[in-house]
């Protein structure tokens, strides 16, 4: 296939053309520096799409086996119902050893393959350490500028949760009843207090109450220990009980991320700069170091260089690209 | 010597050969003939709509019906699968799961028109749903709904219907899709508690009967070529099911603790080379099963010499029945008391094989037992790791299969002269035949009789009454099979069972020529990757009802370690489907695996919605038990490649998969 005209590209993806949108997805998990330019082009061609400002883009994180996938599946499909369009990307390892990666989320989700509102990305992590997937940030912007809500689905606790903050307006933690190790992590302040917690697999309800109880317990102990509160102060996350296979406690939880959304109006753009300017140097430090940083004049001032070149119109990647220019001529000034 | 005729003779085991196909007359007049020739038992095959409880007229029963069974979509079907068989004479074993409750219940219906008392019925429904979602795949509902068919069907013919085998616990399905004899023997034990725990649970049984219900329980296992650990194996299901119904339902009757047991021998382990070797394997392995008279098979069913090319002919199933019958009839099998007690080596593996399988009972148990480690894919992905080692083996030569990793010279066979000949081939006209006689029977029925059988069956789903009730009352109003699930489906929901892939460990390439081999696949991808900008992705699906997993998994698994990125959706998975999925996922190679015997109809089907989505230039292969003629037709419409059991050495698939993806780069 010859390679198209990224504005055209974009203005298909703005269609939600599932073909124009699978094209500008492989386009930003395509690693080759002289794809980079392209890539750039295309999301700074979507950056203002119609879709992307109104829409929601909502994290599901947790450890493996909670449902995660099954609870994508029956969300995406109540979202469906709801009349609103949605765009999922399902992130899962890549082998260390082989490089290659088994993508086996979609294999929980069941979709009507003709519906054109509703669209499915497997993503491999290709080798990024604990983070999301190389391409997860540049995914979702292409199917923010398509679809009205995006679903990032990733496995773990830890680090990607630290990642999931960078692309999501809404954070949602997903365990299961009987899970210590998460109630542990937030208790001793470890993981960030996301926006929404869900207690999946709640398929009987005397678990489900104890889970959730609990869950409670430990939000507090972690609010009394001083931990991270999240995102902001105002905002209290709760606690939904679903059951993925039953179809339970769906309705609760769009109500809760549709309030969450509302929730952010206010903030949302300064929170997702906020999530530009965190990608655009995490990028520039995995490639360059702490001598990349050091040199552009440390961390402090690369972020205000960030948010100012963000507000003029710059987006992460263009702007990843030009600071490593510069680096790369500083180090070619520098005997 | 005891004198020829002057001994007393054991009774044999039942003899059975599963078959039925095209049509219920068709397969009628099979059982005829296969009961002329001395078969003493029915094992009735439905084709795969049937068992996953779909109409031949609904789309995903395309290319299926009448395939690898006889279809029975209503009473009038059965009725005419079992005219002039008079039921009170015969026993009769289904195959048949999800849809268990449905066709006893059309059989208890066909039994009552015929004037026969449904409490003399003899025979067995499989009904063993556990089994299903992991390994032979034609679950419909989630797990509790169907353990609630199981259990009703337990409980009704305990007193309704009190000589037939409610279930029949599978490990057979359990080696097919790669268990260890430990793991055949703990995976059957858990599923075994899973029910008996499930029927206690409805409080239908009075505790008094309960060693009834356990008296009742049977088993279908499986025997392998390493035939003297089988036999052990047989020994130690003996031991560990007096212990289970003992200590766990303090049974105290020793005959209703007593291991019943059929066996269809192993049929993966059969191969295409040199087919004629098959019949050697059969017979080492009924040996494992008869040779002890303590724990000899109650029925069994063999595979035929053709099993790897695909069905057997009536010929090709009657030279099996004859193997059975010459051990029975022929040899003095019969004639002596077990022939194992007091061997200290038998006993010491028994043993060893008693210890190993507790050990992963406990294990299970501790999780939660048979539905939780379905659910979790545990059972799943310890079978998909065991079948990656077994295969492994073969690959790499560690384990001898003669006539396909060594002794693989061979003069002409006489007997695959001409393959495409050498099975059964299933007339296409069925499934537009069985269609037209779908909309007669609608038409002919009285629909206000149907209208009201469904609703009360739908009502029933909703409260916890026994689904045999309105079920045979269906059966009589003429509902149809796909009617039946549709409306439980409606109440229920479905369900996809894990596939136990992703997380499947496999052990390091090995070592020497092997381990090289596999560094030069995965550098390969690698410089593939760097040059295509994005590592390369194969989408492996399984299109139509087809269950058969194994090698879709295997071909997944082996793909992502030499560095594929590989989206695998499990199995069941329509055209529309798979190629939405193609689409979405931005894949440079697609993978279809069909056992079944409907590559003709899906396969062009998925290449042609590819080319309608716009997606006509990623490269198709497609793999499975395809006969040659087709698989040259196939590669005439533009499949890239065919790979059939002969094709065992997986790292050379790999490197074809390779090339394919780098030509089409070259070429873009
Ligand atoms: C194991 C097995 C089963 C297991 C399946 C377990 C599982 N989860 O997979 C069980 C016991 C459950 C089973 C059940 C049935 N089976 Co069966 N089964 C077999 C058997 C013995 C071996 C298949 C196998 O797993 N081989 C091992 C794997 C690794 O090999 P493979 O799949 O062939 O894959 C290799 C190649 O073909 C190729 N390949 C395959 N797919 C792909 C895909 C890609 C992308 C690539 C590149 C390559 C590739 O590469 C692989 C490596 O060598 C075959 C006969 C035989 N010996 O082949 C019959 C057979 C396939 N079964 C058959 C039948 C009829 C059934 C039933 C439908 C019977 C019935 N009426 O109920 C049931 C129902 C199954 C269902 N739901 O569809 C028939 C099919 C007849 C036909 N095609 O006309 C066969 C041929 C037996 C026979 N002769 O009658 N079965
Ligand atoms: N009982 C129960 N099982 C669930 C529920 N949600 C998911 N599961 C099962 O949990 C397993 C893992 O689900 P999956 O969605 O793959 O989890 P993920 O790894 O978090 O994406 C599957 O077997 C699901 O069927 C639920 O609400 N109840
Ligand atoms: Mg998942």
């Amino acid at each position: 296939m010859p390679p198209s005209d990224p504005g055209d590209d974009a203005q298909h993806v703005m269609s939600a053309d599932k073909a124009a949108v699978s094209r500008a997805l492989n386009l930003v998990e395509d690693r080759r520096p002289e794809s980079h330019a392209r890539v750039a082009e295309l999301l700074a061609a979507l950056k203002d799409a119609p879709k992307a400002a109104g829409g929601h883009r909502v994290g599901l994180t947790g450890p493996p086996g909670v449902g995660k996938s099954t609870l994508t599946s029956v969300l995406a499909r109540s979202v469906r119902q709801r009349g609103r369009t949605v765009g999922v990307v399902a992130v899962d390892p890549s082998s260390i050893r082989s490089g290659g990666s088994l993508l086996g989320d979609r294999a929980r989700m069941s979709f009507d393959p003709s519906d054109a509102g509703l669209f499915v990305r497997s993503l491999p992590t290709a080798g990024e350490v604990g983070g999301l997937a190389y391409a997860a940030n540049s995914a979702v912007r292409v199917l923010a500028a398509a679809y009205d809500m995006v679903v990032i689905e990733t496995t773990g606790v830890g680090q990607s949760e630290i990642d999931i903050v960078h692309v999501a307006d809404t954070v949602t933690l997903v365990i299961q009843p009987g899970s210590g190790d998460v109630l542990q992590f937030l208790k001793a302040g470890i993981m960030e207090i996301p926006d929404i917690l869900v207690v999946n697999k709640a398929d009987h309800e005397e678990l489900a109450r104890r889970a959730v109880a609990d869950l409670r317990g430990a939000l507090r102990t972690a609010h009394a220990a001083g931990a991270s509160g999240g995102q902001d102060a105002d905002w209290e996350p709760p606690i939904i009980a679903t059951s993925a296979t039953k179809g339970t406690g769906i309705d609760e939880l769009i109500d809760a991320l549709d309030r969450h959304r509302r929730h952010l109006e206010a903030t949302l753009a300064a929170r997702r700069r906020q999530g530009e300017v965190r990608w655009a140097l995490d990028l520039f430090s995995r490639k360059h170091g702490e001598h990349g940083v050091s040199t552009l004049g440390g961390v402090a001032a690369l972020k205000a260089r960030a948010e100012r070149d963000l507000d003029a119109g710059e987006t992460p990647l263009s702007l990843c690209e030009r600071l490593s220019r510069e680096y790369v001529e500083t180090l070619g000034k520098t005997p | 010597m005891a004198e020829y005729g002057k001994r007393q003779r054991d009774k044999p085991w039942i003899m059975r050969t599963y078959s039925g196909h095209s049509t219920a007359a068709a397969s009628n007049e099979l059982y005829r003939t296969n009961l002329a020739k001395g078969q003493t038992g029915l094992s009735v095959a439905f084709d795969l709509p049937t068992q996953t409880g779909y109409d031949p007229d609904d789309p995903l029963a395309r290319g299926e019906v009448g395939k690898v069974g006889v279809p029975v979509s209503h009473i009038g079907q059965m009725r005419a699968l079992f005219e002039g068989l008079p039921l009170d004479q015969m026993n009769t074993s289904m195959t048949i799961n999800a849809t268990a409750v449905w066709l006893l219940s059309l059989y208890v219906a066909v039994a009552e028109e015929q004037g026969v008392d449904p409490s003399v019925l003899r025979g067995t429904t499989q009904n063993d749903i556990i089994k299903e979602y992991l390994s032979r795949g034609t679950h419909i509902f989630p797990p509790v709904a169907s353990m609630r068919l199981t259990t009703d069907l337990i409980t009704y013919t305990v007193n309704e219907v009190p000589k037939w085998n409610p279930i029949n616990i599978c490990s057979y399905h359990l080696q097919e899709a790669g268990a260890t004899p430990t793991q055949e023997l703990a995976y059957a034990l858990v599923t075994a508690i899973g029910v008996l725990d499930a029927v206690k649970a409805t409080g239908r049984v009075p505790e008094s009967d309960f060693g009834k219900v356990v008296g009742r329980m049977s088993f279908f296992v499986n025997a392998g070529i390493r035939f003297v650990e089988e036999l052990c194996k047989m020994r130690a299901f003996v031991e560990l099911w007096d212990r289970v119904a003992q200590e766990r339902y303090g049974v105290t009757d020793p005959k209703q603790r007593r291991f019943r047991y059929g066996v269809q021998v192993n049929s993966l382990g059969l191969t295409e080379q040199q087919p004629e070797n098959n019949v050697i394997r059969i017979v080492l392995e009924m040996l494992a099963v008869t040779l002890s008279k303590d724990a000899r098979a109650r029925a069994i069913q063999l595979p035929a010499w053709n099993e790897a090319l695909g069905l057997p002919r009536p010929w090709d199933q009657q030279w099996s029945l004859r193997a059975q019958q010459i051990l029975a009839y022929e040899s003095d099998l019969l004639e002596y008391a077990d022939l194992f007690k007091g061997s200290e080596v038998v006993e010491a593996q028994t043993q060893h094989l008693v210890d190993s399988a507790w050990a992963e009972v406990q294990e299970v148990l501790k999780r939660g037992g048979a539905i939780e480690a379905v659910e979790t894919g545990y059972i799943k992905q310890k079978l998909v790791e065991s079948n990656a080692a077994r295969l492994r083996a073969i690959e790499n030569g560690d384990r001898i299969v003669v006539g396909v990793n060594k002794y693989i010279e061979s003069a002409p066979s006489p007997l695959t002269e001409n393959l495409d000949d050498a099975i059964l081939t299933v007339n296409p006209q069925v499934d537009a035949d069985q269609r037209a006689a779908l909309a007669r029977w609608k038409i002919e029925r009285d629909s206000a009789a149907v209208e009201k059988a469904l609703g009360e069956l739908e009502r029933a789903a909703k409260t916890d009454e026994n689904m045999m009730i309105p079920s045979i009352a269906a059966a009589h109003a003429g509902v149809t099979t796909g009617e039946w699930a549709n409306t439980l489906r409606q109440v229920w929901g479905e369900y996809r069972a894990p596939t136990g892939v992703a997380g499947a460990a496999v052990k390091t390439s090995g070592t020497g020529a092997a381990a090289e081999t596999i560094d030069k696949l995965r550098s390969r991808l690698h410089d593939l990757e760097a040059r295509m900008g994005r590592r390369p992705k194969f989408l492996v699906g399984k299109p139509g009802l087809d269950g058969h997993s194994n090698g879709a998994e295997q071909i997944a698994i082996k793909a992502r370690d030499v560095g594929f990125d590989v989206v695998y959706e499990g199995i069941r998975v329509s055209p529309e489907q798979i190629v939405a999925s193609a689409l979405e996922e931005g894949v440079h190679l697609i993978g279809l695996s069909i056992l079944s015997g409907s590559h003709l109809a899906l396969v062009p089907e998925v290449a042609q919605r590819l080319r309608d989505a716009g997606l006509g230039d990623v490269p198709v292969v497609a793999g499975g038990i395809i006969p040659e003629a087709d698989a040259e037709r196939l590669r005439r419409e533009g499949i890239a490649a065919v790979y059939t059991p002969k094709d065992f050495e997986l790292n050379n698939i790999m490197s074809d998969l390779i090339d394919l993806v780098d030509s089409q780069h070259a070429a873009e």
